[in-house]
């Protein structure tokens, strides 16, 4: 229980942030995606369920403020949860390298389907252009903030579960 | 191994279920107006905080302006003194103008053609989460009585639409935005053409400028674009920009280019909401109900008058047959 609302107002956190202060900061106009952070990084550390919830809070958020059509974000990052959390098991999880390489292909592939829904539908042809301008930055940034954000919710993820092991410990 | 394979279903199950759901909520937003509904309320709660978050970002970027800037404010301060000199000289010379130009006017009896639009002014509190799109949120709503499709303006030029509202919040599509299309027209030529939002020319400072038809070869770089009298969303006669760029399209008959627009897109933090919506339902109709009394008024005549008319016509018929 207590997990779960710490989560909710991360990920609201999280989004105030991608929003406000991150749009702020923004390098050549691109900034990084804290979303796909998230989601890829709980999908890690807690498996498929936590992962996909994740997803879906975000998509929500994303779809209702700033969304074309409601759901395409949900969808998109539910199945990003999902995917990523086939990962849970073979994964330590205070190993930098495998967030680092998932987060970044992840991303990749979640700017590669925005565009081409949103652009390459309407006749937006230009794939090479929209890569390099928005799609390889956004990866760049997005890494490089990762290995900063993925060591605090490491930390965050250590203490949660610490807290459930007592509590469990004290029904015992 | 039997609760883990258990624990594996569930989620392939959830994850069915979600995918469900979104497919239905796609195609119910693509063929309802869901988006504009009563779910826009439930958000109200979030804008007040990310108003409060933003104002932290901005003060921060502004401080770091100030510590990087002071060498480039100096010479610019240099330059503008040099600038107001100019431009007081040339006010001189056009209030000189414009005092022929209201004489003038007086004359011909003309009306106001611009009249001053009521508008409220609001914040930038909030952006598109992605990298790929031009909205922002400002901080009046229906509150302030803001409605969707209500035009947005800032520094003497056009900004966007307001494409969604809330109680204190509304969001507003840019118009270099990549889905904005904005049907416009050149003043110099009164020729129309659509101001479309390009992502590639973002960087450039410039919206791409389409479908312009100028068959006598007179729109030339420099004339100024603002909104046309046809569109159904935009007031008209609102400055857009100037024309930068322009060329003759592979079918010979429009030409497309691009355009630099007066607002300044990446220095935005203030916009005005013009509190007026362009109401085309209202003129339809009066172009219906006119068309209609005016068929009503022929068919009067027509009963009325239908005798004379066809005394009128065998007169015209035998005056045929006398030459």
């Amino acid at each position: 229980m207590k997990r779960r609302i710490t989560m909710i107002v991360l990920i609201i956190f999280c989004f105030l942030l991608q929003t406000t202060l991150l749009q702020t900061f923004s390098i050549a106009s691109v900034s990084p995606n804290l979303p796909v952070i998230l989601t890829v990084s709980f999908a890690l550390m807690r498996g498929k369920r936590e992962g996909m919830f994740t997803g879906v809070l975000f998509g929500i958020l994303m779809d209702v403020f700033y969304g074309q059509v409601l759901g395409f974000h949900i969808l998109l990052l539910t199945i990003m949860g999902y995917l990523n959390g086939y990962c849970y098991r073979i994964f330590y999880d205070d190993d930098i390298k495998m967030p680092v390489l998932l987060i970044g292909v992840s991303d990749f592939l979640y700017e590669l389907i925005v565009y081409l829904f949103q652009f390459l539908l309407r006749g937006r042809i230009n794939l090479f252009f929209y890569i390099r301008r928005i799609i390889i930055p956004e990866v760049i940034y997005t890494v490089l903030i990762t290995l900063v954000v993925y060591r605090l919710l490491l930390a965050l993820n250590h203490k949660l579960e610490k807290a459930e092991q007592r509590s469990v410990g004290s029904f015992v | 191994m039997k609760k883990k394979r258990n624990d594996s279903g569930k989620s392939k199950l959830m994850l069915g279920i979600i995918t469900i759901l979104c497919a239905v909520l796609i195609v119910l937003s693509f063929t309802t107006d869901m988006m504009s509904g009563p779910l826009r309320y439930v958000t109200g709660v979030i804008t007040p905080i990310q108003s409060g978050m933003n104002a932290i970002g901005t003060w921060i970027s502004e401080k770091g302006d100030y510590l990087f800037n002071t060498t480039d404010l100096r010479s610019e301060n240099a330059e503008l003194k040099k600038k107001v000199e100019e431009l007081t000289a040339e006010n001189t010379s056009l209030l000189q103008n414009q005092d022929e130009f209201e004489r003038l006017k007086d004359l011909l009896e003309l009306k106001e053609e611009y009249e001053d639009y009521p508008t409220v002014a609001a914040r930038i509190i909030a952006k598109d989460s992605g990298n790929w799109f031009n909205v922002f949120t400002i901080n009046k709503g229906s509150n302030d009585g803001i409605k969707v499709d209500m035009n947005v303006i800032a520094s003497g030029g056009l900004v966007g639409i307001v494409t969604s509202v809330g109680p204190n919040w509304a969001t507003v599509r840019a118009i270099i935005d990549d889905y904005s299309n904005v049907s416009s027209e050149i003043t110099s030529t009164s020729d129309n053409c659509i101001i479309a939002g390009n992502l590639k020319l973002i960087d450039e400072g410039k919206i791409s400028l389409v479908k312009l038809t100028d068959a006598d070869d007179k729109v030339t770089v420099g004339d100024k674009v603002v909104t046309s009298e046809i569109s159904n969303r935009f007031l008209p006669g609102i400055l857009i920009g100037y024309v930068s760029e322009i060329e003759t399209d592979s079918n010979n008959l429009t030409k497309s280019g691009s355009i630099t627009p007066v607002v300044d897109f990446r220095h935005l933090h203030e916009v005005l909401v013009i509190t007026i919506l362009k109401n085309t339902d209202e003129a339809q109709e009066d172009i219906r109900s006119q068309a209609q009394t005016e068929t009503e008024m022929t068919v009067e005549t027509d009963t009325q008058e239908g005798s004379s008319e066809n005394g009128k016509d065998s007169d015209a018929e035998t005056e045929g047959g006398e030459e």
